[in-house]
């Protein structure tokens, strides 16, 4: 017979510290991402996965070092090392029970790599993705720690990080192979990139979450019977900036950012006109040669009014949050709130005022997110308040659960 | 007697051929004052790019040279060709160098099935970036210094634009084109469209990258004629 394993209710520190790291680095693959699309250097590496035919680690620092070859191949290289850490911030969320499915996908994905090898050897680098994720993924596989798994829904989250960074690690590749691709009046690099950086956002929020649930302070969050003043307008701030920040993504791979290069009103106008003629007259202040379009210019509107409508909600919701008394963790997360989407409001004006300039527009992709997350972690919290006042908390550990269970 | 037949019938058809060819020039200018040109900052500020220019280097949106003449602006036949007539692509092919991080020519024009050399003439990488609309994109590395990469447009398209996204300031056009009489303007603003050309009445295209479009009639008679087109600054 087998030593049972222990569930673990309150889980290791050292794997909220792991996962936060997890998160820090998620948060500093976005900043790099954000500076490769900032600087327009997405396709510098033609080829995915390997770059200018070499392997993804074997690249001659010379070639790393030139020009954009370094924010993208920088991109690549870290997009690889957080593939890492997930994968085994999964294994140990999901403790020894985890051991199992995780070597079915390993193994799964290394017999897809030989057998792409096998059918046409052109996809050979394709091939070697798989088997060297799922050399990866059976690595944390063979990792024989007799780990207790975290909460269960820690363990979930985890899961979904798993299949997400191997998803969002495809749709990058994606992004540069099918570059060229004609897709509904668009290319499939911009499609890709869309989704790959919209995923990106989601894919932080969710290891940040991750690592929240995994805290020493979430389990008491839902525990305080108190009043929830303002909920709606943390679920509507945070609405507000997803949003925002999918008017974003679009504007940035539409290349709408200086579509109006004024503030506060728009080539003088409070909404500006979009007929032919004006069009070509905005075109005529740009330096370069690319038109002005009617769709960049609404959109670039939207993104405006959107800010502002962010913005009000998230004040109203700090409002709110002052409710609570000092030190209570929504009152911090207000304040935390209302501080991002205040250096956000500024980035995004800079961003206009110095003419997007790459470092300014990144940063404000990087408070966006941030800004983002703590909406989320807002909400979560809100939630679990909510809940809470409907009766006992269930959601984190069950209390019916045994304390021990075999490990077979 | 064998070889006086053989001259005599190579002067006909030198005759003929002389007799076929017609030639369009003339001058495009710009009317009204164009903005100044910028320093391309980011050279300077790459240490590869910038080791090799000890001036700056200025954006070339508008090149405007003697008597208001505008160059790089791609000036060809739009109208009046024989219909349905096909042409054979020359054998020559044009080249796009990369030269000190910039595209040089800025602009150039190929016809379709015509073999375009794209070369690489800096002592670092760049990369290709096709970002064709009518015709098949590509994306390709060049490693090397001198490595050249032909390259054959099949179908006609209009600016179709090169970008490094090594070095993303660097950027070159090719006016892809289904017939030979083109021509892309020089310093001063002349061009000379010349070639199979029979005399007739044509409508002659100019297209600058950001001034746009101008076209004019012409009529070649005893093979040449001129044409001056003015564009105005957008």
């Amino acid at each position: 017979m087998e030593a049972p394993v222990p569930i673990s209710r309150s889980p290791s520190p050292w794997l909220f510290r792991y996962a936060t790291l997890v998160a820090l680095a998620t948060l500093g693959l976005v900043c790099i991402g954000g500076l490769v699309t900032s600087k327009g250097v997405g396709m510098a590496v033609p080829d995915w996965p390997t770059s200018f035919g070499y392997g993804m680690f074997a690249l001659p620092l010379s070639m790393w070092m030139t020009g954009g070859v370094f924010h993208e191949h920088t991109h690549r290289v870290w997009a690889s090392g957080v593939g890492l850490l997930v994968v085994f911030l999964t294994r140990w969320t999901a403790g020894h029970a985890s051991r199992k499915p995780l070597a079915w996908v390993g193994l799964i994905e290394v017999l897809g790599g030989l057998g792409l090898m096998g059918v046409n050897p052109l996809w050979k680098g394709e091939a070697h993705f798989l088997l060297g994720i799922g050399g990866v993924v059976l690595a944390a596989a063979a990792v024989g720690f007799r780990n207790a798994p975290a909460p269960v829904l820690s363990v979930r989250l985890a899961w979904a990080a798993f299949a997400l960074v191997q998803l969002q690690g495809s749709l990058g590749g994606l992004r540069v192979v099918l570059d060229s691709w004609a897709i509904g009046g668009t290319t499939g690099g911009v499609v890709f990139g869309m989704i790959h950086g919209c995923l990106g956002q989601v894919f932080l929020v969710l290891v940040a979450c991750l690592a929240l649930s995994l805290s020493r302070w979430y389990p008491t969050w839902g525990r305080e019977r108190s009043e929830v003043p303002g909920a709606r307008w943390v679920f509507l701030g945070t609405a507000l900036v997803f949003g925002q920040l999918l008017l974003g993504l679009w504007m940035r791979h539409q290349h709408a950012g200086l579509a109006i290069p004024d503030l506060p009103l728009a080539y003088g106008q409070w909404w500006p006109r979009t007929d032919a003629e004006s069009l070509l007259r905005y075109a005529s202040r740009r330096e370069g040669v690319d038109v002005i379009t009617a769709l960049q210019v609404h959109m670039h509107m939207l993104h405006r009014i959107n800010a502002v409508l962010a913005l009000c909600s998230i004040v109203l919701a700090f409002r709110a949050s002052r409710a609570h008394s000092r030190g209570h963790p929504l009152r911090r997360l207000g304040t935390a709130w209302l501080h991002l989407v205040t250096v956000q409001f500024g980035l995004g004006l800079l961003t206009v005022l110095t003419d997007r300039a790459a470092d300014i527009a990144t940063a404000h992709v990087a408070v966006g997110s941030l800004t983002l997350v703590a909406g989320c972690w807002f909400c979560w919290s809100v939630g679990a308040h909510r809940v809470h006042r409907r009766g006992p908390v269930t959601d984190i550990v069950s209390p019916s659960l045994p304390h021990t269970v075999p490990v077979r | 007697m064998n070889h006086t037949l053989k001259i005599a019938a190579s002067v006909a058809v030198l005759a003929a051929s002389s007799a076929m060819a017609g030639q369009i020039s003339g001058k495009i200018k710009l009317n009204g004052e164009a903005p100044p040109a910028k320093e391309i900052t980011p050279i300077k500020g790459d240490k590869f790019c910038g080791a090799l220019h000890t001036k700056p280097v200025m954006t070339r949106t508008y090149v405007v040279g003697a008597d208001k003449g505008l160059a790089n602006v791609a000036v060809y036949i739009k109208a009046g060709l024989p219909a349905g007539k096909t042409y054979s692509a020359p054998a020559s092919k044009p080249l796009v160098d990369q030269v000190g991080c910039v595209y040089e020519p800025l602009v150039t024009a190929a016809m379709v099935g015509q073999t375009v050399d794209i070369k690489n003439s800096d002592p670092f990488m760049h990369n290709v970036n096709c970002q064709a609309k009518v015709n098949k994109g590509f994306n390709f590395a060049q490693t090397t210094q001198g490595q050249v990469n032909p390259r054959v447009f099949d179908k006609a398209e209009l600016a179709v634009k090169l970008i490094c996204n090594v070095h993303p300031w660097m950027a070159g056009y090719v006016h892809v084109f289904d017939h030979p009489f083109f021509a892309v303007s020089d310093k001063d603003g002349n061009f000379t469209i010349s070639g199979d050309l029979p005399d007739g009445k044509y409508t002659v295209e100019a297209n600058h990258i950001k001034a746009g479009v101008v076209s004019g009639e012409v009529e070649v008679k005893g093979g040449k004629a001129t044409v001056n087109l003015e564009l105005a600054v957008k």
